[in-house]
Formats: structure tokens, C-alpha cells, sequence
């Protein structure tokens, strides 16, 4: 029973000039305390969004529906009063692309202390300083970088930045949206290192974003892997990684190299065609069209998420075929 | 260089030459832009306005005669309100103000497309070369540029004007030369972030001159920009002419909007609530000057889709 | 947990004290460059024309030959090109402008004299404008399509197709000689009226009074271009990702609107309405014969008739140094808000 987040059923739609656009597809997800669950996927494939909506981040133009049940409370039908309170307090986000997700004409001190302010009005303005500080110290940074634009740091360590302030309230929930993509390979050991770190330190629970299977295997304790939308697989990080039952989950682990490893970042490998189209996808199983084991039945009916055994689950009829 | 693409009719490949596939591409592409363009509801007002106010001053000599304008052959009397004779009532002189309204279509929508051609131009090369020349003579360019556009432009334009004398060339001239530095500050923004491109690289490595690179590469990449910019120069252009007319620095043989509301202004038609000859000129102008920027900025979500919904 | 970080400088207060510094002193050189430009177009103007000066300047009056001759004198014309510029020079930086030839005074005085006005009648409407228009925008674009904006940016593509001193026009047609039920109250122009007392407070709300025609036409032709900038750099902000990180951190919509988004919209805002200061001093020109303020904008149109060399200069002078100043404003506060310029 996931006590911190469970997500039933959840579907996002995008309505747009053409039609609908289904982004998101029936996912279940479940969070405990203290756990790393990592998502992995190509782009397009409905990540970046069902992660937005444990905050209600989606558009206005987006219709969802489903639960997301935070600490047992719907997140999706919550008052605006209890939603602001959530944001940042009881579950917060680490972005992806720091580049462009902070506020490049504050200093990044005060945009640490922006939430502690808005959620502790009492907090005086030494007390947000010592935080603050104590924060940068936790992800590696001298405290005096406190006083630096944006544009003063590197890549790293706005990363960094952008874990200090999703840390500034002590959540009990931390959304890590592709923390690492747009590092170099040394830089992103560092940082996941911190995560990590910070995790098993604090005892927050972690959903970390990826389309870099190996990344996660490192970090997380379980996967779950979506394609078109949907989930294919599930399982511990270990055997999604290692021994995949979907032959996306496969290919997609077979497609990275390890990190910290330059030699096998040259090896050529990767799955043909191109994700599907949300607004124009193929029927039954979405992956069918660029699938090494499809026979004829895949595409007659989206195959259901079905039981493995240890906590395991694939959405695919050719599981223990030949 | 060729390349086989299917002619469609007969599904037979046909071969065409390098310079007829970049024809039909820039066909294809131009039939895209204009139907984005199409739909924005604003661009097309604004160029239904403008199409009116065209056909008005290319056919004035159908809608009326010319002897209207001609201050001895006045028949009406001295600033009369309108009538079913004088739909739009008389002037100071006793001309019909409707005729001169007509008229002035042609000075001032002449005035406004003659300057932005000189404007252009001047704006695009000096734009293209100190966006293209690296080190001296483009930094020199730069600067010239900026410096030009800290010059007051009215004043500048009233002093050339009072100089040169009052000709339509001359207003035409005036108007051109002080408003280009604002064209050729965006053309070298441009020409500077395509000059990074990759294609340029290549084209200078396989020994493509400068002059080559400039009006092969550069230039079809920038036009579309140009173009769009050009509108807005002409609404500034229009309303440059309407103003300097209005202060008695245009050509006194030609009748224009601003030299109507100039008479307007002499002889006190304001106080003696003459609204016939104050309020249709200067209406005139609104819309001309309207229907330009709405152009332009349709021109410009057509460039950019990123603005569009605006 | 301590990692490796670059050993980079710590910002103190006195880094970024002199990093501004530098960007001030910057800014400042290149304005004094421009002056000079300015000095030098403006000594040319009238002389790299075809023909002879003297004869431009007289241009439509009839003068014999012994007047030409004393024209030429009294204004140095006859000396070479060099040796005049260096005159010029000279005169100009010990502030003798030259007299005027209508006037019969000199040219600084009349400058001292007429600076007032002018500058009452720009400044009131350009901070008006500012300060209406950026709220406009601002409104405007944040519920972008609603009836608010939509009447807003009407209006304000009206106003701006519109040449301003026909705007006065019709007020001045309107409400000060009054049109149908409406009663002609305001003056038809001028600054102030014939029994005013200057210096007393019936004399500045007398000001004020014929003033109010002016600034309200003025106020509304830069307002709509204003409006329209502020909306369109806000549209392109609202795009922006570190507006989610703010929603995401629970602040309320108005806080990330006003806090977060505002401020770097109305960098570009300020940058723009810099530029147009430009045309700040062209509305001046026209709005003082409109309504016949005795300024700096009439003086020197009035001097186009005569023409009154000096004057023309001077005032050129004056305008152009003004659009220099005002830009060199807006650069250093452009300097303050932005701290990616000055680093």
C-alpha cells in the first residue's frame, strides 16, 4: 500500500485544432516513503507530463482524469488553498533544463528562499539566509553562491540549484524531470550522486525522470517504462535493466551506454522509426510498428499490463514466447 | 545538379534542373506562407483596406476629374459643409474635398512606397555588408548606424526639407534617408545569426566569393524579413509625408492629406468647426497607416509562428 | 558531502558596485561620442549642400549683392571649411550659439527661455504614457484575448496609426471650441492666458489649465505604442519555463505575474521606449504648433520661415543632445535592472 503517492488510472488529454490528442494513457503508478521510482522513456512518450500533473502543473488546455493521491488526498480535485500549500511544501519538482527555469535577473539565493517565505510567513529573513546556506552546502556549493545570477553558474551547478530549492521546504516528495540531460557525463555522476545522497539521508521519496535506462538503473529501486503514452513495463530497476520482458524496455536498455564509461558512448546502437504520433496512433499496441517480435495479434487490441511474478508487470502478448 | 521528382499528371519522373526545383520550391513555400497568412484575421483587413485605398488612387482620374484640384476652376463656395453637390463640402478655396481626398491618395501613398524603396535599399546593403564584414569596416558601419539613429528624425527631416526646397522628389528623398538606420540595425541582426549557419561554412569552403555568399545565401534568408519590415517602414513613411506636409514642408503644387489638414490648420477651420475638411484626411491616414501595420504584423506571425494567437 | 566546484570568485558588494561602474562609464564614452557626431552632422548639414550658402539660407527673400556680401561676413561664410568648423567649434563649447535673426537675441537665451515648457509638456506625457501604457499592457496580456485586451490593443493600433497632432486637432476642435452638446472649455492654445500671474498659484493651475489639452493628446499617442510593447514582451515571456518553477513553488498567479514575469518583460519595454524618445521630440515639434506652446518645438519651426540659421542649429542642437541624454537614461537603468549587461 504506497502511503506517499499513488497515481490510479490517470489519463491527459490535450485538446487541440485537430482533434484530441491523448498524451498520457490509463497509468498506475505507486510511491512509498523513502523509495526511488525512476520513469524512462523517448520523448513524447507522456513522462514530462503525468509528472506535471502531481503538482496540477498541466495546461489549462489539458483534461485529466484518474487520481493522484497524495498522502491519500486527490491532488487533481484538491481546493486551490490546499493546492498552493502542497506545491513545494509537501511534494516539490526539480526541473528539467535549469538553463531556463530559474529567474535569470534574481539571484539564485532568493529564489531558494522564495518558497520558504511563501510558506512560513514568520520565517524572518535571517532565518531564510541560515537555510539557504545550508541548503547550497548539502549539494556541494559554497554558501556565497548564494549572491549569483543565473548566468554566473555553470550547468552543474545550476542543477545543483535547482535541487537546493526543491529541497528548501523539506518535502516529502521530490519530482526529478531529466535532472541530467543536458550535463556532460562527469558533471551528471556528480549530480546523481547528490540525489541519491540527499534520498537516503532525508527518507524522501524520489520519481525520477529519464529517457537514459542505465542512469536509472543506478539510482532508482523500481521502473516503470511508458511508451505512446502508456505503460509497457514495470519492475525492479535491476531486472527491467537487465532482463527486460517488453522489447521496448529491452531495446531502450541496450540503447545506453553505462555513465562514466566515454568508450561505449561511440558504440552505434538505437531502435529504428520514430515514436508514435500522439494525436495519430496505430492500433493496438502502439509499438507495434517498430517491434523486432511483432506477429499479427499485436495489432488487434492494446495488450494489457499483465502480472509477472515479483512485483513485475509488462504490457505485451509475446512475454515467454519464443 | 538535378534531381527526378514525379511531374504528377502523367506519374512520370521528370528531371529538373537545380534552378527550376529552387523556383518550385519557393512557389510552394510562398502558397504556404500566404495561406497562414490568409487566416489572420487582422492581416486581411488590413489588406482589404489597403486594396481600397489603391484601386482609389490608381482609378482618381476615373472617380474625379482632375480640374477639381485646379484652385481657378473652384466653383463651390468657401468651406461650405457638405451637400448632395459636395459630398464631403468644400475647401477654404471653394475645391470640392472629396476630389482632393481622392487625389491626395496618390501623393501620399506614392510618397510612402517611393521612400521606403530608397529606405530599403539603403538600409539592406549597409544592414547586409556590416552584418557580413567582420573587424573595421563593419564595426565602422555599426556605429555609423547607431549614431544615425540617435539623430532626432523630424528635425533632421524638416532641416534636409527647408534646405533642399519643397519637391515631391525631395520629400521623397528626405524621407527615405532618415529612415533607414532602423531597417539596417535588423538586417545585420539577421545577417549575423545566418552568417553562423552551417551552409555559409560550406559554401565558403567550396570557394564561394564574399559578393556570392552575400546575395545567394545571405540575402533569400533575410528577405523574408525585409519584406515584412518594409510594411511597417511604409506606415512610418505615410505618416512622415502626412506630417511634414502638414507643417508646410511639402510640394505646394500637389494636393496630400497633410497639406489639406495644413490649409485646414491656416485657415482656422478648427474654430469655425469645419469638421468636413479636419476629419476625413486625417481619417484617411488612420487607415492606411492601420491597414500597413496590420500587415506587417501578420507578415511577421507568418514568419514567426511562435507569435501567432496574438 | 563536499564535491569539487570551480574555485570561482565569490560576488561581493564591491565587485558588483564596480562592475556597474564599468558599464556606466561605458555607456557614458559612447554617449559623448554620439554628441560629437552630432556636433559634426550638424555643422555640415547646411554647408555640404549644392550652392552657395548664403544663398540657401536666404532663400525666397530678395537680398542684393552688398547683403549677401555682409551675410557672409557676419557669419564667417567666407572663411575656408576648416577654419570655420574650428569657429564653430569654439563658439559652441563657450556657449555662443549666435543671435538670432528674427529674434535679435541670443540664441542660449532663447534656448533658456523656451526649454521650460517644452520640457514640462514631454515629461509629463512621456511618464504618463509609461505608466498607463505598461499597465495596459501588462492587463492586456495576461488574459490575452478576453474583451480587455481586445478593445485595448484596438485602441491602441488606432492611436498609433494616428499622426498625433491631428489627434489634437480634433480636441482642440471638440473640447475647446466645443462640438454640439459639448462645451468648448479648454483654451485653444497657448501657455498662458493674458491676465496670468507667473510665479503665483493661479498662475501654475492657469498653466496647468492650457496645458491639459496637449499633455492628454501627447499621453495618448505614446501610450497605445507603450501598451503594445509592454503587451507583446510579456506574451513572449509568459512562454518562459522559470514561470512554471514559480507556479510550481505554490506562489498565486498575480505574485508570478507582478514578481516574476513583469520585470523581464519590461526589460525589452525600456530598451524600446528609449529608442522612441526619438520620436518623443518629433511629437513636441507638432504638438507645440497645434496648440501654439511656446517651446522649443515652435521655436524651431518658426525659424524654418525666416530661416533663422542660428536658431535651426541650436535647436537641432538641443534635440539631439536630448534624445542622447535620454538614451544615455535608459541605458543605465536598463544597467540596473538587468544584471546580465553589467557581468
Amino acid at each position: 500500500m504506497a502511503d506517499l503517492l499513488r497515481m490510479r488510472d490517470v489519463s491527459l488529454t490535450y485538446r487541440a485544432e485537430g482533434g484530441d490528442v491523448p498524451a498520457v494513457r490509463n497509468v498506475d503508478l505507486d510511491l512509498d516513503r523513502g523509495e526511488i521510482v525512476g520513469i524512462a522513456g523517448e520523448s513524447g512518450c507522456g513522462k514530462s507530463t503525468l509528472a506535471s500533473t502531481i503538482l496540477r502543473l498541466q495546461p489549462p488546455s489539458a483534461r485529466v482524469t484518474g487520481e493522484v493521491l497524495f498522502e491519500g488526498a486527490d491532488v487533481l480535485t484538491m481546493s486551490w488553498g490546499d493546492l498552493r500549500a502542497l506545491r513545494w511544501a509537501g511534494a516539490s519538482m526539480v526541473f528539467q533544463g535549469a538553463l531556463h527555469s530559474l529567474n535569470p535577473v534574481r539571484r539564485v539565493g532568493d529564489q531558494i528562499a522564495e518558497p520558504i517565505h511563501l510558506h512560513d510567513p514568520e520565517t524572518s529573513d535571517k532565518k531564510a539566509h541560515v537555510r539557504v546556506g545550508e541548503l547550497l552546502e548539502q549539494v556541494g556549493l559554497p554558501a556565497g553562491r548564494a549572491r549569483a545570477y543565473p548566468h554566473q553558474l555553470s550547468g552543474g551547478q545550476k542543477q545543483r540549484i535547482m535541487i537546493a530549492m526543491a529541497l528548501a521546504c523539506r518535502p516529502r516528495l521530490i519530482v526529478a524531470d531529466e535532472p541530467t540531460t543536458a550535463l556532460d557525463v562527469m558533471v551528471q555522476a556528480q549530480v546523481l550522486h547528490v540525489l541519491s545522497g540527499l534520498v537516503h539521508e532525508l527518507g524522501v521519496g524520489m520519481l525520477m525522470i529519464s529517457h537514459d535506462l542505465s542512469v536509472l538503473a543506478d539510482l532508482c529501486d523500481r521502473i516503470v517504462v511508458m511508451y505512446g503514452g502508456r505503460v509497457v513495463e514495470q519492475g525492479p530497476s535491476k531486472l527491467v535493466f537487465g532482463e527486460a520482458l517488453h522489447p521496448y524496455a529491452a531495446a531502450l536498455s541496450a540503447a545506453f551506454p553505462r555513465v562514466g564509461d566515454p568508450g561505449a558512448r561511440y558504440a552505434p546502437s538505437g531502435l529504428p522509426g520514430d515514436p508514435p504520433d500522439p494525436a495519430a496512433l496505430p492500433p493496438g499496441c502502439s509499438f507495434a510498428p517498430r517491434c523486432p517480435r511483432v506477429v499479427d495479434d499485436c495489432t488487434r487490441a492494446v495488450p494489457e499490463l499483465r502480472s509477472f511474478g515479483d512485483d513485475r508487470r509488462a504490457a505485451c502478448i509475446r512475454v515467454g514466447q519464443p | 545538379m538535378s534531381a527526378v521528382e514525379s511531374d504528377g499528371t502523367a506519374g512520370l519522373p521528370v528531371t529538373l534542373s537545380a534552378r527550376q526545383l529552387a523556383r518550385r520550391r519557393r512557389r510552394e513555400s510562398f502558397l504556404r506562407s500566404w495561406r497562414v497568412f490568409r487566416r489572420n484575421r487582422s492581416g486581411m483587413l488590413g489588406l482589404t483596406i489597403l486594396t481600397v485605398f489603391v484601386v482609389i488612387a490608381v482609378a482618381a482620374p476615373l472617380l474625379a476629374s482632375s480640374q477639381g484640384l485646379e484652385v481657378t476652376q473652384a466653383t463651390g463656395g468657401v468651406l461650405e459643409p457638405p451637400s448632395s453637390q459636395y459630398w464631403l463640402g468644400t475647401d477654404d478655396q471653394g475645391r470640392s474635398v472629396l476630389t482632393l481626398l481622392i487625389w491626395g491618395a496618390r501623393i501620399s501613398l506614392f510618397v510612402g512606397l517611393a521612400a521606403t524603396v530608397i529606405s530599403m535599399v539603403i538600409g539592406t546593403l549597409i544592414g547586409l555588408v556590416s552584418g557580413f564584414s567582420g573587424g573595421w569596416a563593419g564595426a565602422m558601419l555599426f556605429r555609423l548606424t547607431e549614431w544615425f539613429l540617435v539623430i532626432p528624425f523630424l528635425p533632421l527631416a524638416i532641416v534636409l526639407a527647408t534646405v533642399l526646397g519643397r519637391s515631391l522628389f525631395n520629400i521623397v528623398l528626405v524621407i527615405g534617408v532618415t529612415s533607414w538606420p532602423g531597417t539596417a540595425l535588423l538586417i545585420r541582426s539577421q545577417t549575423l545569426s545566418i552568417k553562423e549557419r552551417a551552409y555559409i561554412e560550406r559554401a565558403r569552403v567550396l570557394g564561394a566569393g564574399r559578393w556570392h555568399q552575400m546575395s545567394r545565401h545571405v540575402l533569400p534568408n533575410v528577405m523574408p524579413m525585409v519584406f515584412a519590415n518594409t510594411t511597417l517602414t511604409v506606415a512610418i513613411a505615410i505618416l512622415t509625408e502626412t506630417t511634414l506636409s502638414f507643417l508646410g514642408l511639402g510640394d505646394p503644387t500637389r494636393v496630400s492629406w497633410g497639406s489639406m489638414l495644413d490649409d485646414a490648420f491656416q485657415v482656422g477651420a478648427i474654430t469655425t468647426g469645419a469638421w468636413w475638411f479636419i476629419v476625413p484626411p486625417g481619417v484617411c491616414v488612420v487607415l492606411v497607416v492601420l491597414a500597413f501595420t496590420l500587415i506587417g504584423q501578420a507578415l511577421e506571425e507568418v514568419l514567426n509562428p511562435r507569435l501567432k494567437g496574438r | 558531502m563536499s564535491l569539487v566546484t570551480n574555485p570561482t570568485e565569490v560576488e561581493t558588494s564591491r565587485t558588483r558596485r564596480r562592475s556597474y561602474g564599468r558599464y556606466v562609464v561605458g555607456k557614458i564614452l559612447g554617449s559623448v561620442a554620439s554628441l560629437g557626431f552630432v556636433l559634426v552632422v550638424n555643422f555640415f548639414l547646411f554647408r555640404v549642400l549644392p550652392g552657395d550658402p548664403a544663398r540657401n539660407l536666404t532663400r525666397g527673400r530678395f537680398v542684393d549683392k552688398k547683403q549677401l556680401a555682409e551675410f557672409n561676413q557676419t557669419y564667417g561664410l567666407d572663411q575656408s571649411v576648416p577654419q570655420q568648423f574650428v569657429t564653430y567649434l569654439k563658439n559652441t563649447f563657450s556657449g555662443d550659439l549666435g543671435i538670432s535673426i528674427k529674434y535679435r537675441v541670443p540664441v542660449s537665451q532663447l534656448l533658456v527661455d523656451r526649454m521650460w515648457p517644452t520640457l514640462l509638456l514631454v515629461g509629463t506625457s512621456t511618464i504618463l504614457a509609461a505608466v498607463i501604457g505598461v499597465w495596459l499592457g501588462i492587463r492586456g496580456a495576461w488574459k490575452r484575448g478576453g474583451v480587455f485586451d481586445r478593445t485595448s490593443t484596438g485602441t491602441s493600433l488606432t492611436l498609433y496609426s494616428m499622426p498625433e497632432w491631428w489627434l489634437g486637432l480634433l480636441l482642440i476642435a471638440v473640447f475647446a471650441v466645443g462640438w454640439g452638446p459639448i462645451p468648448g472649455i479648454f483654451p485653444t492654445g497657448g501657455l498662458h492666458s493674458v491676465d496670468a500671474q507667473p510665479g503665483t498659484l493661479s498662475g501654475v493651475l492657469d498653466t496647468a489649465w492650457h496645458l491639459t489639452l496637449p499633455v492628454i493628446t501627447l499621453t495618448l499617442a505614446y501610450l497605445a505604442d507603450y501598451s503594445l510593447i509592454m503587451r507583446s514582451s510579456l506574451l513572449d515571456e509568459l512562454g518562459e519555463d522559470y514561470l512554471t518553477t514559480a507556479r510550481a513553488k505554490g506562489l498565486r498567479d498575480i505574485v508570478v505575474r507582478n514578481r516574476h514575469a513583469v520585470p523581464n518583460a519590461l526589460l525589452p519595454t525600456t530598451t524600446v521606449i528609449a529608442l522612441s524618445i526619438g520620436f518623443v521630440v518629433s511629437g513636441a515639434i507638432t504638438i507645440e504648433t497645434v496648440f501654439s506652446i511656446p517651446g522649443l518645438g515652435l521655436l524651431g519651426v518658426d525659424a524654418l520661415e525666416v530661416p533663422d540659421y542660428w536658431v535651426l542649429q541650436g535647436t537641432f542642437m538641443v534635440a539631439a543632445a536630448g534624445v542622447i541624454l535620454a538614451n544615455l537614461v535608459a541605458n543605465l537603468l536598463y544597467g540596473l535592472l538587468d544584471p546580465r549587461v553589467r557581468t
